[in-house]
């Protein structure tokens, strides 16, 4: 490896043989294993749900999958997750920086904790954040005379998936930022830009990249989430009722074919993210030079 | 986000505050601190506080009768064996995957990584599907398993089988970057001494990588033992025989017991608070270990 790459571009290597003897024992083995229980455990069952929907004919697909009650699903798992993902973003940011930035007590437990809503099951999360801002809870009641109802509505809905999305953009973020070399601010100060300046010009083209991955990353995970938000939904149908409960209600019908062609819908959506999330991961590893 | 990350290390944030070039104005500073600081309150803290508050709203009698039910330990002892059956199989998965694609070159590596994270950007209950699909009295195999008398949907296999499913790449891609930026140096000089392939991985790898093997490990159990919507999908809910702690707790919440979900959520965000501080402790530990110029 290290000597190929010492070669000037488009040269080639004439004492390295086409395989590459490997020193290392296992390979054959692992990657066979790894093969075996990946396609077992993975890619086999997953691809269980694309066989099942395809003894659906097209119109009868396009009819489970349009219809209104479904669709009104995705418009608030969609939509919700997205205005989650966006205000993680900006919150999840002003938290990064001041994690990195700013020296205050109890600043090792704050950053710690961060990553609550990864170690918190989901169901817990759920029932905790409906007690809070249920019209009795310590947040509720301060919202309801307010004329603000939070819990069993789609606002609900909300607060479930901003709590489960934190962790993503803070800790995708927060290491862009500890790897800064101050010697860029201290470029753009003697230059004569003004402290906005420097962080709209200098600091934000840097920290670009990891915060629309973060953003992308709390998205695909907000319109898969399950678990925290039926607690706090209410779940009423065409109002707010996500795009998981969905399937489990089909589920429950015994209605299979449905059930899987909603499950289409939304693996095809989580296939584009991943896909879309490779991407800037790809374009923020070039930008900061950062591997990971 | 992992040890590979970490290995960075935290840098003081004084450094910041002391640099006129690196500081807000003091009322920016305010500003900014106070807005992460109460999103940080109102969609964290209170959260977690609320579970305890909850959990021992109606007095601690209340609270060990909650957690001492039957039902409430069956479903301890169903968490455990799932938990035990399924991290050490994507612990030896992540270990064979980590060490096939870190340590050689071969075609289709790149998209055999992004198969690996898969799991991780499916919804769960779509998780709890596919083995419904599959094992479920309709399913592929289904008439096949009912001729046989062997369960596996509503029964302990199918909670393993969505709890692996769920956890897959917790420990694989915590190792892949971590192996990848050791190189294979010194295994290769390992194996030019003589050691066998066990010896290389037992003497060299394992202790290279047992911090970030370790931090797999604990994010890995934290997410088996608090899995619900796949477990929810494959489990049936036969109370005392396939639910698991956290459907455990969503039962006796929709049975309008608040007190004891509370008291048996609160089991879990012990479980929660547990993981984050050893992961706290591995992070420190690992780069304690790290080499000085990192």
């Amino acid at each position: 490896m290290t000597h190929r790459m010492l070669l000037p571009f488009g040269a080639a290597p004439v004492f390295t043989p086409i395989r590459q003897t490997r020193v290392l024992p296992g390979f054959p083995l692992a990657l066979g294993y790894t093969l075996v229980y990946l396609s077992l455990m993975v890619l086999i069952p997953l691809s269980a749900v694309f066989i099942k929907s395809a003894s659906l004919s097209w119109p009868e697909f396009w009819a489970v999958v349009s219809e209104p009650r479904v669709v009104a699903t995705y418009r608030l798992s969609f939509g919700a997750a997205l205005l989650a993902a966006a205000i993680n973003a900006v919150f999840g940011l002003m938290l990064a920086w001041a994690l990195v930035r700013y020296e205050f007590p109890g600043r090792k437990l704050i950053d710690a904790l961060v990553d609550l809503p990864f170690a918190l099951p989901t169901a817990v999360a759920g029932i905790a954040l409906t007690a809070l801002y249920a019209g009795n809870g310590w947040i509720g009641a301060w919202l309801e005379p307010l004329g603000i109802k939070v819990a069993f509505t789609p606002l609900g809905v909300l607060v479930a998936l901003i709590f489960i999305g934190v962790p993503f953009v803070v800790r995708t973020v927060q290491p862009i930022l500890e790897d800064l070399e101050t010697e860029l601010e201290e470029a753009a100060a003697s230059l004569g830009a003004s402290r906005r300046q420097t962080f709209a010009r200098v600091l934000l083209p840097v920290l670009l990249p990891a915060l629309l991955t973060g953003f992308a990353l709390a998205f695909a995970r907000a319109v898969g989430e399950y678990g925290s938000v039926i607690f706090i939904a209410g779940n009423i149908p065409m109002v707010s009722e996500i795009t998981p409960l969905i399937i489990i209600t089909k589920l429950e019908q015994y209605d299979y074919v449905g059930a899987t062609a909603v499950a289409v819908v939304m693996l095809v959506f989580s296939f584009i993210m991943l896909l879309a999330i490779n991407l800037l991961q790809a374009w923020s590893a070039k930008r900061t030079g950062r591997n990971r | 986000m992992a040890v590979a990350g970490v290995l960075h290390g935290r840098i003081d944030a004084r450094r910041y505050e002391a640099n006129a070039a690196t500081r807000e104005s003091p009322w920016v500073r305010r500003l900014i601190l106070g807005a992460a600081l109460t999103f940080f309150a109102l969609f964290l803290l209170m959260p977690l506080i609320a579970v305890f508050a909850e959990a021992l709203r109606k007095g601690w009698l209340t609270y060990v009768t909650a957690l001492a039910d039957p039902d409430a330990l069956a479903a301890v002892r169903l968490t455990l064996l799932t938990t035990a059956i399924a991290v050490p199989l994507n612990l030896v998965f992540g270990v064979t995957a980590a060490w096939s694609i870190a340590k050689f070159e071969f075609r289709g590596k790149r998209l055999l990584t992004t198969l690996i994270d898969l799991p991780f950007s499916v919804s769960p209950v779509i998780a709890g599907l596919i083995f419904v699909l599959l094992f479920g009295a309709h399913g592929w195999f289904g008439a096949w398993l009912f001729a046989h008398d062997i369960q596996i949907v509503f029964a302990v296999p199918g909670l393993v089988l969505a709890t692996v499913f769920v956890t897959f790449p917790f420990i694989a891609r915590e190792l892949i970057p971590l192996m990848e930026a050791q190189g294979r140096e010194e295994e290769e000089a390992a194996v030019v001494l003589g050691a066998n392939g066990f010896q290389v991985f037992w003497r060299v790898t394992l202790p290279n990588i047992k911090w970030g093997l370790l931090y797999g490990v604990i994010l890995c159990n934290a997410r088996a033992m608090g899995e619900f919507g796949a477990v929810s999908v494959v489990s049936g809910h036969i109370r005392g025989q396939t639910n698991t702690l956290p459907l455990h707790v969503e039962i006796l919440y929709n049975e309008y017991q608040f007190a004891a979900a509370f008291a048996v959520a609160s089991l879990l965000a012990l479980l929660a608070l547990v993981t984050l501080g050893l992961k706290s402790l591995v992070e420190w530990k690992a780069r304690q270990h790290a080499p000085a110029d990192a």
